[in-house]
């Protein structure tokens, strides 16, 4: 049933890329510093509702970012190590977490898609939903 | 509208000036796209942030640029390391020694000066009115462009080093006069002359400040006209660490706000928000974490202490000495300067532990993992239970050396009443 809901979604393409894997959806805003582990990709953060899930592999549908720039080297450490998430689908344009993907990319530790979704159309998602994202920006039950 | 390079910018991301400018150049206008800028703009200096060790991916990042003959191409200085090369108080692990150290050495290779400080403007470094420059660090933005009037956007990891290598900023944010300007008037006329002349008065007011205005512009009005050049630091620090703010402005102390109207540039307000007096006492209150009537430890220095504060603090011990550990952190140029006048010595005797070129909360200084730290700085304050494991109790100078003699606390609590 929530399959279908999910079909016909297209995200504003920030970053280009191909993935497939669960979506989880945060309930609140994070920052990555200082809110996600950069070892294990775990949310470390207590008074975060999804403490302790693993952003590692996830489809990551984000309402929001908070705080601080460093939360680009957090991503970039997790992407090296093989811990970030699969995808990024966040709500309006972010600089900080682009920034991470960009350097990896750079640093041959791959790249991840990043996609815009206006907050509106996230009802769409749901955590444990299989997805699958296009270059397109499209995203389809998997 | 899209981002526009020259010719030559799109050669240097192509490689005419080397590996490490293309991949600078690559970066720069990827975030540049992103951000909605439509050019690049030159910058006069930089202040890096990315040279502090938080894990291996910033280390190898900094190698490749120097494998790719990536060279600073503006003066340019370097906020804290991980490390403490001056007097070796941080205590790390081999790996994250090893590390720390090759992220240190990798930004002095590209020709970052080794200032290791969170106030390079107290180590010279002091851009001028008007002028485009790239800095990273919350404080070291807020001061740059409030309390300098140089013009900065907040610039972190990865992209600050960039910005100093090709000597170029996205055209976008606080760059550009139209978002200099002030939308929201802060009034803090309600305040006593008493709390004014107070220097534990700042830091709770930029605490109040920060939460209160978030990322927006503001003018102050209401604040002494011969406010110090610390206490705008430690205002500006604490406002940064409880709101994104990257630029505020003083009515009658801060350049871009010689008077109210100024600030506003001929428009009105949006938004008008009034101090309390008597909100103040609970904004300190949120800076502490614990109410024990004991500390471990009293640190000092964030940001960096300058040379007029190490002068307050010699005055407040005299010959008398600390029963329990004090930091008090700084940057090596004033280590320098204490070491020339005989200083740091005394200090030392007094059982002052002088921590340079790093922090308590950025580096394993602390010597346990659980306590109670008491500190004279807002930012110190707001960091130190999620950086460190030590609860946290916020008080003035002369507060924090009177708890220090004997580990009980001592608060002066008629000020606040």
């Amino acid at each position: 049933m929530s399959k279908a809901r999910a079909t016909n979604l297209r995200g504003k393409v920030q970053i280009a890329g191909e993935a497939e894997g669960t979506v989880l959806k945060l309930r609140k805003p994070i920052s990555f510093w200082g809110g996600v582990d950069q070892k294990s990709g775990r949310i470390a953060d207590p008074r975060h509702p999804d403490h302790p899930a693993s952003v590692a592999g996830t489809i990551l549908v984000l309402p929001g970012m908070i705080g601080s720039s460093s939360s680009s080297f957090v991503l970039a450490e997790l992407m090296m190590d093989g811990n970030a998430p699969a995808a990024l689908i966040l709500p309006e344009p972010d600089a900080i977490l682009p920034l991470g993907v960009m350097v990896a990319a750079e640093m041959g530790w791959g790249s991840i898609p990043v996609l815009l979704l206006p907050i509106e159309q996230h009802a769409a998602l749901e955590t444990g939903m299989r997805v699958r994202i296009a270059n397109d920006g499209a995203i389809a039950p998997a | 509208m899209p981002l526009n390079l020259t010719e030559h910018e799109r050669a240097i991301a192509a490689g005419i000036e080397g590996e490490a400018a293309s991949m600078a150049m690559r970066l720069l206008a990827g975030m540049g796209e992103l951000l909605g800028a439509t050019r690049l703009i030159p910058v006069v200096s930089a202040h890096i942030d990315g040279a502090v060790y938080h894990g291996d991916s910033g280390v190898h990042f900094g190698e490749r640029l120097v494998a790719g003959a990536g060279k600073v191409a503006v003066p340019t200085t370097l906020n804290v390391g991980g490390l403490d090369l001056v007097n070796h108080t941080v205590r790390q692990t081999k790996h994250g020694y090893d590390m720390a150290l090759r992220l240190m050495r990798a930004y002095e290779t590209m020709g970052c000066r080794p200032t290791w400080t969170c106030a390079p403007y107290q180590a010279g470094h002091r851009p001028k009115l008007g002028e485009q420059v790239a800095w990273g660090e919350s404080n070291a933005v807020a001061f740059c462009n409030s309390v300098l009037g140089a013009r900065t956007n907040r610039y972190g990891d990865f992209l600050d080093i960039c910005c100093a290598i090709l000597a170029r900023v996205p055209d976008y944010g606080l760059h550009r006069d139209e978002n200099r300007i002030a939308r929201v008037l802060v009034d803090v006329t309600a305040l006593s002359d008493r709390l004014k002349s107070l220097d534990v008065l700042y830091p709770v007011l930029g605490y109040w400040y920060g939460q209160a205005i978030g990322g927006d512009v503001g003018v102050i009005d209401g604040l002494p006209a011969d406010m110090s050049e610390d206490r705008l630091k430690s205002f500006g620090a604490a406002a940064a660490s409880s709101g994104a703010v990257g630029l505020f402005h003083i009515a009658g102390v801060t350049p871009e706000a010689p008077t109210l109207d100024a600030a506003f540039a001929g428009h009105k307000p949006e938004t008008i928000i009034k101090l309390d007096p008597a909100d103040l006492r609970a904004i300190r209150d949120k800076l502490s974490t614990t109410t024990a009537d004991a500390i471990d430890a009293v640190a000092l220095g964030s940001p960096h202490f300058s040379n007029e504060e190490f002068a307050q603090l010699e005055a407040l011990l005299g010959d008398r000495k600390v029963a329990i550990p004090f930091f008090v952190c700084t940057g090596r140029a004033v280590v320098q300067r204490l070491e020339e006048e005989g200083r740091f010595a005394r200090l030392r005797a007094s059982g002052i532990t002088i921590v340079a070129d790093t922090c308590v909360v950025v580096a394993p200084i602390l010597p346990e993992k659980t306590g109670v730290l008491m500190t004279n700085s807002g930012k110190f304050a707001h960091y130190t239970p999620s950086n460190t494991g030590y609860g946290v109790i916020y008080g003035s100078l002369e507060d924090c050396v009177a708890s220090a003699m004997t580990g009980r606390v001592m608060r002066d609590e008629r000020i606040w009443s």
